[in-house]
């Protein structure tokens, strides 16, 4: 309705502020201020607007949070809506300590109207805004907060009366020099009432909060509708309740903070470290899909354990089953986390994901999270999230759980459960797997007759892992991978690999009989050749010697017969033959 | 007929206790000023017998006004007898004042 305010226009809003410089206030919620390029105006009004637990109230009570524990700044909240026990207890979840800002830090009015209260004729806010700049002289106040404007103007009863206190409001406000929020609450898409265009036409920055109702679960978004002078990103992100507040999912993957380690980690077992070429990174994150009965659970606990035995301390947060369930069923394979928890090092919670929403599975696993503070941890599944929502209110929680345990620089594995049996056709429900370092996929092959578990590593982040599809074997003494053998393309696990395997060592048996053998053989013919080489060379050494005898008579007869010739040569003035030339040279190749 | 009788019978009663009242109000501001108008006429016309009134300028001394719990302005209290009253608005609905405050029995 105010799209025409909604970009630009900075003049308006700089008429009478106009020596004032467009300087902005973090807000605390790190989401918010990347999408408004640095926080709300300082010295201006802003406007939050949505439908009933949107957050307005938490939103606008985080500023002042933020801004009293970041810059020592001090803030008012004037309550239309609740009393202030009410807005503590509300917000009791989070880290804020409220009630030790209270003394000093932030003050709530208790504006909440009662029920029982008379009205007669018109009234007005002169009263109050003479009151509150009163207690901001007392405390030096920089942020003001009227939450819940609403209630009070419907009490008005009265449009233009309505107009004339907002008119009254927003000059109380620019004569202030106070940052302020005004909260309104909005039913649905529509703004019947009139002071909805005024209240953000006299505002600098319209901040929508939605709650949607998606299937079963409500899915909340924030998106900034009007910023006078400044940039933003006009796009609708998700919002999600952590436990620091609310928490905004623009996440900038180009700087999302996580310091990057080299130290490798065991996934679980050596075999498993081997094909992930040494491990996982610490700090990262592995996903492990699968359908049920693919022992995802059981690989999980693998890694646990190996946490617990390097001394580290881990968290086992399990939507299927009691941790005593988990201990009994792990120990059936050699997973012994009995003596961890006995320990101290490790903690198994379980949790009932139908119980409570999505949101509330951040808060509590970030509670865990403060209470334990693992090096290790797993969520078996953490698909079971999907359970208390819709798919898209799943996935913003899903991935905000994924980086606020990277944030923690926790080494972190969860299991998803998959419909399908290809790893393409499952990008999982939460979409995690973009998030995710290392994927880890396990399936059954079916084949005569026998389903086997298949490891198969999807992708490792950073690392040169094993493209091989591997055969994951469970026994008593714990889990192990064996080769598959490919035959004809088909690969065969199981009873058949057994099979294949017992073919193949017959197969060698026989070969290494028939080589040594043949061997035998060949060394007998060789030691006969070597005997017959002795004989035939006893036989040229006596030949040799015979010959010797025999060329040292030729020699003389030749010396003799030579001299006989050249003097018959020299009579008949010819020249010399070549016939002892050749005899000599038989004799050296005999 | 009804009315008139009904008020008849409430006087005498108001005639045993003396209405204590504070009016808050901001200043010179058109409502409030409405409001000290029209409440002094219904004290002159109901209470003749025995009232206390105070009237609070919000202006003036904001920090009691917030000590008292006032919200808006103008704001009236009744403070005795109990029960403790409270009504907000310019008092220009006579009726409505006079029930919320007790001085005339609920018709309805």
């Amino acid at each position: 309705m105010t799209a025409s305010n909604s970009k630009g226009k900075p003049k308006i809003g700089s008429k009478r502020t106009l020596e004032r410089s467009l300087a902005k206030l973090s807000t605390g919620i790190r989401g918010f201020d990347r999408l408004s390029h640095g926080g709300l105006p300082r010295h201006r009004t802003s406007l939050l607007i949505g439908g009933p637990g949107a957050g307005k109230t938490v939103f606008a009570l985080q500023c002042l949070v933020n801004a009293a524990k970041q810059h020592r700044a001090t803030g008012m909240l004037v309550a239309f809506e609740e009393s202030p026990a009410q807005i503590i207890a509300n917000t009791a979840a989070f880290d804020w300590r409220l009630p030790s800002l209270l003394a000093k830090k932030l003050f709530i009015m208790d504006a909440h109207l009662s029920p029982t209260l008379v009205r007669t004729g018109d009234f007005d806010l002169a009263g109050m805004l003479a009151m509150l700049a009163a207690k901001k002289r007392e405390i030096d106040a920089q942020w003001i907060v009227f939450d819940g404007i609403d209630v009070l103007l419907t009490l008005l009863q009265d449009p233009v009366a309505e107009m004339r206190e907002l008119y009254r409001l927003r000059d109380w406000l620019a004569d202030s020099g106070l940052t302020g929020i005004v909260t309104a609450k909005s039913e649905g898409q529509s703004y019947g009432a009139a002071h909805y265009g005024f209240l953000q036409f006299m505002v600098d920055c319209v901040v929508r909060l939605d709650r949607r109702q998606e299937d079963r679960v409500s899915v909340q978004t924030v998106r900034i509708t009007k910023y006078r002078g400044s940039g933003f990103a006009a796009a609708e992100s998700p919002l999600s309740f952590g436990p620091s507040g609310i928490e905004v999912g623009a996440i900038n993957p180009a700087d999302n903070g996580h310091k990057t380690s080299t130290e490798r980690l065991s996934a679980g077992f050596e075999q498993l470290d081997v094909m992930l070429g040494g491990g996982v990174f610490r700090g990262t994150s592995t996903l492990i899909t699968g359908v049920p009965g693919t022992a995802k659970t059981t690989l999980a606990g693998k890694f646990i354990e190996a946490a617990c035995r390097r001394g580290e301390r881990a968290l086992f947060v399990s939507f299927d089953e009691s941790a005593e369930q988990i201990m009994r069923n792990l120990s059936s394979v050699g997973i012994q986390l009995k003596t961890h928890v006995k320990s101290g090092l490790l903690r198994i919670h379980s949790i009932r994901a139908e119980d409570i929403s999505a949101e509330e599975h951040l808060i509590k696993i970030g509670s865990l999270i403060s209470e334990n503070s693992p090096q290790c941890m797993v969520i078996d599944p953490l698909t079971a999230i999907a359970k208390s929502g819709t798919l898209g209110t799943a996935r913003t929680v899903a991935n905000r759980l994924i980086y606020m345990i990277k944030d923690e620089q926790i080494s972190l594995m969860v299991t998803a459960l998959s419909e399908a049996e290809s790893p393409e056709g499952e990008a999982t429900d939460l979409q995690i797997s973009t998030i995710a370092d290392t994927w880890i996929h396990l399936s059954y092959l079916v084949r005569g007759g026998e389903r086997n578990r298949a490891l198969t590593i999807v992708k490792s982040r950073g690392t040169a892992h094993s493209n091989q599809v591997r055969e994951l074997v469970l026994d008593h003494s714990g889990l192990s991978l064996s080769d598959v053998y490919t035959a004809g393309g088909e690969v065969l696990m199981g009873t058949l690999r057994w099979e294949k395997e017992a073919e193949e060592s017959a197969k060698k048996r026989r070969q290494r009989a028939e080589f040594d053998h043949r061997r035998r053989e060949l060394e007998f013919t060789e030691a006969g050749i070597r005997a017959r080489i002795a004989a035939l060379q006893t036989d040229l050494e006596s030949q040799r010697a015979e010959l010797a005898l025999y060329s040292g008579q030729a020699d003389d007869h030749t010396a003799s017969s030579k001299r006989q010739e050249g003097e018959l040569r020299s009579r008949r003035g010819g020249d010399p033959a070549q016939a002892p030339v050749r005899k000599s040279g038989n004799g050296a190749a005999k | 007929m009804k009315r008139r009788s009904a008020k008849s019978k409430s006087r005498p009663a108001e005639l045993t206790t003396v209405v204590v009242l504070r009016l808050y109000v901001a200043g010179g501001a058109p409502n409030s000023r409405q409001a000290i108008a029209n409440l002094e006429s219904i004290c002159a016309e109901y209470l003749r017998d025995g009232h206390r009134l105070e009237v609070v300028d919000v202006l003036e001394d904001p920090r009691r006004a917030m000590a008292e719990g006032v919200l808006v302005t103008p704001s009236l209290t009744k403070l005795s007898p109990q029960p403790v009253a409270r009504v907000v608005g310019n008092l220009s609905d006579r009726e409505r004042v006079l029930l919320a405050l007790g001085l005339k029995p609920d018709v309805a």
